[in-house]
């Protein structure tokens, strides 16, 4: 399978037997790692991030994954994007840092940014997150998590908690599992529920059911993905308040769930997973970010042309 | 017969009729086809007439212009049913039913505030249609935003 050269703009530019072959490629540098070889796959290869928003996160696992690949890494943060604040446009200032790297991974606020950096651009474009639009390379690596986890992704329950309407994660994440063949359960305030076409898309694909509760249907989940509910989505502050304990993950929720159901969350959290839950087997959220360094590991392997 | 009727009431000598629009939609036709009234031919517009295969439908009727399919083709957004009638003295020379095309460049906005193609950059909207008839929707290349038929409308 070939990837030297692409972009990852969408996880909907991507078939099952393409993710398939990113998790198993995943797994290959996992082993790899865990031989304590340094890894000089990308040695000699510049990576470009340019973030136009602040996600320190994201840019740190990048940043960590290239150089574990023995390559390096030219950041273009806000500060530096003075140009920017100049008025020039993204299409001209990606013409223009394409020519110091060989990759470049893009976080912007509006959507549709990172396909036309793509079409800018030369060099591979990742898609480090593009307005609310998408995040692929966290879908990848949250399915990466899953499969690891679980040993498999189909015949999953799976529960996604919270803001399914600007969460970008979680629009990429219901694209990445409609792959699958899993059952997709909804879990959000009814103002935050999932946009309608991402709905469009995934149904009838897979199995998609709507809750407002999540003791409603904790009982028969495999997979909780749960992501934070912002105050700022909420006009009246008092409705956010009533909403918010309604979708709180804590030992008393778990005590219904299945013994080997786990908990995933993108990170940061505030307050939406008790910090009681950390100590339980359910909680997974740590351990996906290591699988994140995995999975953009191998994907700056692939697209790159190293692995 | 109904637009055989139609044809030899509201006879043209040469031009084009395009008939069975939905209802209501003709002047929106009218805007997609950048036909202002200014061009200086004779356009009738008739609006919810009697059809048998629609119930109601609008059409258009311009004298001394032959549309091409390919100007013609995007008509399909918002009138799906649309037939094209190529009139050559007083016959009808050709007739052919609206393709909706795969792809709309550069003539709709994409309607989402955030999308990157409704800030300064050197790219015009780009749109790939999806679904067809009345369920026709565009979507956006850059955004992924989905735009229903009312949507459509509503700028034209
Ligand atoms: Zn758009």
């Amino acid at each position: 399978m070939e990837f030297k050269g692409r972009d990852i703009i969408s996880i909907r530019d991507f078939t099952r037997e393409e993710i398939d072959y990113i998790l198993r490629t995943a797994e290959r540098i996992e082993r790899m790692e865990a031989s304590g070889e340094p890894l000089n796959l990308l040695s000699g290869k510049f990576l470009g991030i340019i973030f136009f928003e602040p996600s320190t996160r994201t840019r740190l696992s990048f940043e960590a994954a290239m150089k574990r690949m023995g390559g390096g890494v030219i950041g273009f943060g806000e500060p530096e994007m003075s140009s920017v604040k100049k008025g020039e446009t993204l299409a001209d200032t990606i013409r223009v840092v394409e020519n110091y790297v060989d990759a470049l991974v893009l976080r912007h606020p509006m959507e549709g940014s990172a396909r036309l950096a793509a079409d800018f651009a030369r060099i591979p474009v990742i898609n480090a997150g593009s307005g609310a639009e998408e995040h692929p390379t966290q879908a990848l690596l949250d399915l990466y998590t899953i499969h690891k986890e679980k040993g498999r992704i189909d015949g999953l329950e799976i529960g996604v908690l919270g803001d399914l309407r600007y969460g970008r994660t979680v629009h990429s994440l219901a694209y990445a599992l409609a792959n699958y063949e899993v059952t997709l359960h909804l879990i959000s305030p009814p103002e935050l529920r999932m946009r309608r076409e991402v709905l469009l898309d995934i149904e009838g694909k897979i199995r998609v059911e709507q809750a407002e509760r999540v003791e409603e249907v904790i009982p028969r989940l495999d997979v909780l993905y749960v992501t934070r509910i912002q105050k700022e989505r909420f006009p009246d502050p008092a409705e956010y308040e009533r909403v918010r304990g309604a979708y709180k993950v804590d030992g008393g929720l778990l005590a219904k769930a299945k013994p080997d159901l786990i908990v995933m969350h993108p990170l940061p959290r505030v307050d939406e997973i008790a910090p009681e839950v950390d100590q339980t087997p359910h909680a997974v959220y740590f351990r996906q970010v290591r699988y994140g360094l995995i999975t953009r590991m191998a994907l700056l392997g692939l697209v790159m042309g190293a692995l | 017969m109904t637009e055989k009727r139609e044809l030899r009431v509201e006879k043209i000598r040469d031009g084009t009729v395009i008939d069975h629009i939905t209802a209501g939609t003709a002047l929106a036709v009218l805007r997609i086809l950048g036909i202002t009234g200014r061009e200086g031919h004779i356009v009738s517009v008739l609006m919810n007439v009697p059809s048998r295969k629609l119930g109601r439908k609008d059409i258009v009727k311009i004298e001394g212009r032959e549309l091409s399919p390919g100007e013609v083709d995007r008509i399909a957004l918002v009138a799906p049913k649309a037939t094209i009638n190529i009139i050559r003295n007083f016959e009808v020379a050709r007739k052919e039913p609206v393709k909706p095309p795969t792809t709309i460049i550069d003539v709709l906005k994409c309607q989402n505030v955030a999308c990157i193609t409704n800030s300064r950059e050197p790219v015009k909207p780009i749109f790939k249609v999806e679904g067809e008839g009345e369920n026709i929707a565009l979507r956006c290349y850059y955004c992924g935003a989905l735009m229903s038929r009312e949507e459509i409308l509503k700028q034209f």
